[in-house]
């Protein structure tokens, strides 16, 4: 709407709602794609899929074919993550935990917390940056923003370890189980004051957002009233944890429990779920709680929509809605919300591969770290050093934190505005804050470099990125290829032009280039030290150009 | 009197003292100070938003001091005890949290307008719907996407972003302390709002590609991209310079890293302000207000996480006053905090407070009329978890407030920018359009006994006004939600008694409001 329009309204309107309206649109639904599977079909499903994929992983898709490829992304059975370690201990000496063994079973040491809270985090950027062939991690980074816990808010970083457990343990897994195991997680008993909902006292913080945040959503669909909300609280109350145990656990106590009926609007069909007594009570009735929450249709919606807005686009049109949303919730009920079977029918769509849909999403923060450095494979330092190895995470955890994206730290309980909020959604991400510090992360690696310690710093090389090209000393596919590996648009002839300019100044011909490249990479030639030096040079120069493009930051 | 006859006598120079809750104020005519700013116009006003994210308790902020015994039934595990409470000048009735000496400080120089119970109708607890109905001024069931902020400034800056920067405005339209850009300043086609966190330092972008994108989302998204990395480059010198010429003289500012964050932003802003930007719109925020349990400490109910909110925001707003004064340009800046809704008026076990609905918030500034605007909250002998505070206040009376009598724009353009007429509120000291609204203000209505009560069926209400007009009475539930409106019309001066209907309502409280163009009068009504 114009402000002309906008102006228009008769004094007694109040503004028409301005949703989110898509003046172009396509009409592609959640048909398998039929196309023959070409190398865009398979960089544009990689790069939604993971967190950028290198030129490896190009490589280890390469004999497949779409639903191969699919199933490759799926299969999680290989995956084994080990928890995050004491890497502190030079420092902060930890009685219970040695040096490079994992803190996550040991006692609550307050003295020590702040050291496995920074471990955690830096542990949380390791998990995308030494990302799996698979869609696994980009999923858990969906559900830490979906089931949103603040490590801030939570004493015991343990107990915080154990939620992120429950994100990995289900996070392709049972959407329902999942969310019966977060309501009893001790971490968010904690955060969201399930230990404190007591028949008594009932507190109607999580019994709110189990149905604003985490199931039902806030659409038009979605008409459970306060009264729901106060009944789902006392639905809840009893559960509290102990933290005399290690780790810290969740418990029922009964007592605690209001174990009169709880009665539900007509949202819910007036539904009442019989008051119980005794130590099963609470999981008896939380399971009675989720199943008629899960009666709900707008659940599989809610969660297909957040999954298109993080997989697909953030706009949701009518077409999306009724042909990709609608179908792909009924496949999510009809699996007994298995999340699997719904990520294979959106990967495999038409709707997904739609030319329209492809590189329109901006990468967020981890995105954005993890993929350069997975692109320029930066070589991380040695593995047996675990206080280096833990700096060398923790530099691109805080990197990413300033960026907006303090993982661990989500911003509050519905997670990263960029996935909820209107109307910019993954727009917010690029700030005359953010933008510039983008650049300087890319630009100072490729140039300066960050020195560690004595023996790592951390920087660049070049030659890594460009030797997986297939003939680098040919300046039109060298720009070609780096493009197309590092870009999801097609640049211009002007843009292009540009970048030659930088391999061939003043417009010399391209032999020149040929010659000057053939002779840094062969020691033999009597030129070799300075034409190492000038070509070395003017590739930092080419890809600092290339990532400096705002076609770069989308995906 | 009417307000013709108001108007009169003002213009003669008559001085008139006129009562303001309790205060005396001395006539428009009388003010010095607003001569001298009657000569300025708007342009160079600038307007600071001081977000206080979670949920503020407003109970424990500005505290009905009249409400205590009934308050002690309901919340006595938050209660601050009452003679901690900082008093007021000239207000016996109302007090501040006592961790907040330097708004007391403001408030008794006469810096700041306390504009009581806050909120919109039917209102809405989750924060996040409840934040965007501030951030956009929407009814509570209307969903826009563009900000109250963001609709102003297109009022002014129009054609933004393509014909910005210019000689007229070379500067950003709004800037956000932080990382991120409110939805506030979102405009009918981008975000007119920057982020800045550090006004000295930006990283040149390079990319300054304006070529034509393709007719798809993607193209859409490189297209918002470049504009934003061109904008970025532009701003970022002006940014820079009026960082560098700036300077903070207050010392008031908190030093070590322990509760300084709002203050550290608010003095960036003072210091792009005296450093010579011409940004209207600040933004600052504080979070943490979310205080669901241990909002106090139980051995002393002033300490604990909501105090020390409290302490850093008071502690920030004087030393941010007190720059401004220093700088010399403390007559151009207002500030106003809000948050996206109260607490409830009864605590929970957890010694915390539940998501609420309307609540107090503060404007500060030279220009600010001093006082306190509406009545404290009449707080139910006897609550349930559910009773909430109701509102005096539409928060878009705030903003219409701010927008005419800050920014000077006229009534219909107001109208256009929140979508309706709302009755603008005695905050600001600075013009003649005053007169009419204190001239309102003056006309007193009272919301007598309600007899019988507690009552079933129909009951008995008399009320008063001493001056005329639209008179208003209507029916709320304990959340706040208007059940109905009994009548909404003209009254001449006097006495009047109306019988209610109560058949078909529940037992319970319910909330009785009077309300006339600019004050309202609540009572509990029982219900059995």
């Amino acid at each position: 709407m114009n402000r002309r329009e906008f102006f228009s309204f008769k004094s007694s309107q109040t503004p028409p709602s301005e949703g989110l309206k898509v003046t172009r649109r396509t009409n592609t639904g959640l048909d398998a794609y039929t196309a023959t599977w070409n190398v865009d079909d398979r960089l544009h499903l990689l790069r939604r899929a993971m967190f950028g994929p290198s030129q490896a992983d190009l490589e280890a898709f390469k004999g497949l074919n779409l639903e191969q490829s699919v199933d490759k992304l799926l299969d999680t059975s290989k995956i084994s993550i080990d928890p995050p370690i004491n890497n502190y201990d030079k420092v902060y000496p930890d009685a219970d935990v040695a040096y490079g063994q994992t803190w996550v079973n040991a006692p609550v040491n307050f003295n020590i917390e702040f050291a496995r809270v920074n471990s955690m985090k830096a542990w949380l950027w390791s998990l995308a940056a030494n990302q799996t062939a698979t869609v696994y991690e980009k999923m858990l980074l969906f559900w830490h923003n979906h089931f949103a816990v603040e490590l801030a808010a939570v004493p015991f970083t343990s107990a915080y370890y154990y939620y992120y457990k429950v994100v990995m343990d289900y996070s392709m897994g049972n959407f329902k189980t999942f969310t019966q195991q977060i309501t009893v997680d001790p971490a968010m008993l904690y955060y969201l004051n399930g230990r404190l909902n007591t028949k008594n006292a009932p507190d109607e913080n999580y019994a709110r957002e189990l149905q604003e945040l985490f199931t039902l959503g806030k659409g038009p669909e979605s008409q459970y009233s306060e009264e729901d909300v106060k009944a789902a609280a006392r639905v809840l109350t009893g559960f509290n944890i102990n933290v005399l145990t290690t780790p810290v656990s969740s418990i029922f106590q009964a007592a605690r429990h209001d174990s009169t009926d709880k009665t539900f609007s007509d949202f819910y069909g007036n539904k009442t779920i019989k008051g119980k007594t005794g130590i099963t009570a609470g999981t008896d009735e939380l399971k009675e709680l989720l199943d008629m929450i899960f009666q709900k249709e707008e659940v599989s919606k809610f969660i297909c929509r957040r999954l298109y807005r993080y997989f697909v686009y953030y706009k949701i049109d009518d077409n999306a809605e009724n042909q990709v949303i609608a179908p792909l919730a009924k496949i999510f009920r009809d699996n007994n919300y298995e999340i699997k079977p719904v990520l294979k029918a959106l990967f495999m769509s038409e709707h997904f591969f739609d030319t329209w849909n492809r590189s329109c999403i901006i990468k967020d923060p981890l995105t954005h770290s993890v993929s350069f450095v997975r692109q320029f494979q930066i070589a991380p330092p040695t593995q047996n050093n675990p206080e280096l190895l833990y700096k060398y995470y923790g530099f691109y955890a805080g990197f990413t934190a300033l960026n907006q994206m303090d993982l661990g730290d989500p911003p509050s309980v519905a997670g990263w505005e960029a996935w909820y909020q209107l109307p910019l959604y993954n727009r917010s991400w690029i700030t005359s804050d953010s933008l510039p510090k983008r650049n300087e992360l890319q630009d100072y690696l490729l140039w300066i470099g960050h020195k560690f310690d004595a023996s790592y710093t951390m920087k660049v090389d070049v030659w890594k990125i460009t030797q997986g090209f297939s003939e680098p000393n040919n300046a039109d596919k060298l720009i070609d290829e780096a493009c197309h590996f590092l870009l999801p648009m097609v640049l211009g002839s002007q843009q292009i032009a540009d970048l030659k300019e930088i391999l061939l100044p003043g417009g010399i011909p391209d032999y020149n280039w040929t010659e000057e490249y053939d002779a840094a990479v062969n020691p033999t030639y009597p030129n070799h030290k300075t034409a190492l030096d000038s070509v070395t040079q003017k590739l930092q120069y080419l890809y600092k150009r290339i990532m400096n493009l705002s076609e770069y930051q989308l995906s | 009197m009417k307000r013709r006859t108001f108007i009169k006598a003002a213009a003669a120079g008559v001085s008139l003292p006129i009562s303001l809750n309790g205060m005396q104020l001395r006539s428009v005519q009388n003010n010095a100070f607003l001569s001298a700013l009657g000569k300025r116009s708007a342009k160079g006003r600038v307007l600071v938003i001081i977000q206080l994210n979670g949920g503020n308790d407003g109970l424990n902020m500005v505290v009905p001091i009249d409400q205590y015994s009934n308050l002690s039934k309901a919340r006595s595990n938050v209660l601050l005890s009452e003679s901690a409470v900082l008093k007021l000048k000239n207000s016996n009735k109302t007090g501040l949290h006592p961790k907040m000496g330097g708004a007391q400080r403001l408030f008794d120089k006469d810096k700041m307008s306390i504009v009581q119970s806050v909120g919109y109708p039917q209102p809405d607890f989750s924060h996040f719907r409840s934040m965007d109905i501030w951030m956009t001024a929407s009814n509570s069931d209307q969903v826009l996407t563009t900000g109250w902020m963001g609709r102003y400034l297109d009022t002014q800056y129009q054609n933004f972003p393509q014909e910005y920067p210019n000689a007229n405005m070379k500067d950003p339209l709004a800037l956000q302390i932080g990382p991120l850009v409110s939805l506030a300043f979102m405009g009918p086609k981008v975000n007119m709002g920057m982020a800045v966190t550090n006004p000295s330092s930006f990283y040149d972008l390079l990319d300054n590609a304006v070529g034509s994108v393709p007719a798809t989302p993607a193209g859409d998204e490189l297209a918002y991209i470049r504009l934003l990395a061109q904008q970025t480059n532009e701003y970022a010198d002006v940014i820079k310079a009026a960082a560098s010429k700036g300077t903070n003289k207050s010392t008031k500012y908190p030093t070590g890293t322990r509760g300084g964050n709002l203050a550290e932003q608010l003095k960036i802003v003072a210091r792009l302000i005296h450093g010579g930007l011409q940004t209207p719109v600040y933004m600052v925020s504080l979070g943490g207000f979310d205080t669901h349990s241990a909002q106090v400490e139980t051995s002393d109910t002033k300490e604990g996480w909501h105090g020390d909110l409290l302490s850093q925001l008071s502690i920030a707003m004087e030393a941010f006053q007190d720059d401004l004064e220093l700088l010399g340009i403390s007559d151009r800046v207002v500030s106003m905090t809000f948050s996206e809704f109260g607490r409830r008026i009864q605590s929970n076990g957890s010694t915390g407070t539940d998501h609420g609905a309307a609540a107090p918030l503060m404007v500060f500034g030279d220009a600010v009329q001093p006082g306190i605007i509406g009545n404290n909250p009449s707080i139910p002998s006897t609550t349930t978890v559910n009773d909430n505070v109701p509102m005096q206040f539409d928060f878009r009376q705030v903003y219409g407030s701010i927008l005419q009598d800050w920014f000077e724009l006229s009534a219909n353009v107001v109208k256009g920018i929140l979508g309706q007429d709302f009755n603008t509120l005695p905050i600001f000291k600075n013009n003649l359009s005053h007169i009419e609204t204190f001239a309102d203000y003056m006309t007193q209505i009272s919301l007598g006994s309600i007899y019988p009560n507690p009552a079933r069926d129909k009951t008995e209400v008399e009320y008063r006004t001493d001056g005329g007009g639209i008179l208003q009475l209507s029916l709320y539930d304990p959340l706040g939600r208007l059940l109905q409106v009994f009548f909404s019309k003209s009254h001449s001066q006097g006495e009047y008694r109306y019988e209610l209907d109560l058949r078909g309502l529940k037992p319970g409280n319910y909330i009785l409001q009077l309300r006339s163009s600019l004050k309202s009068e609540t009572q509990v009504l029982q219900v059995i």
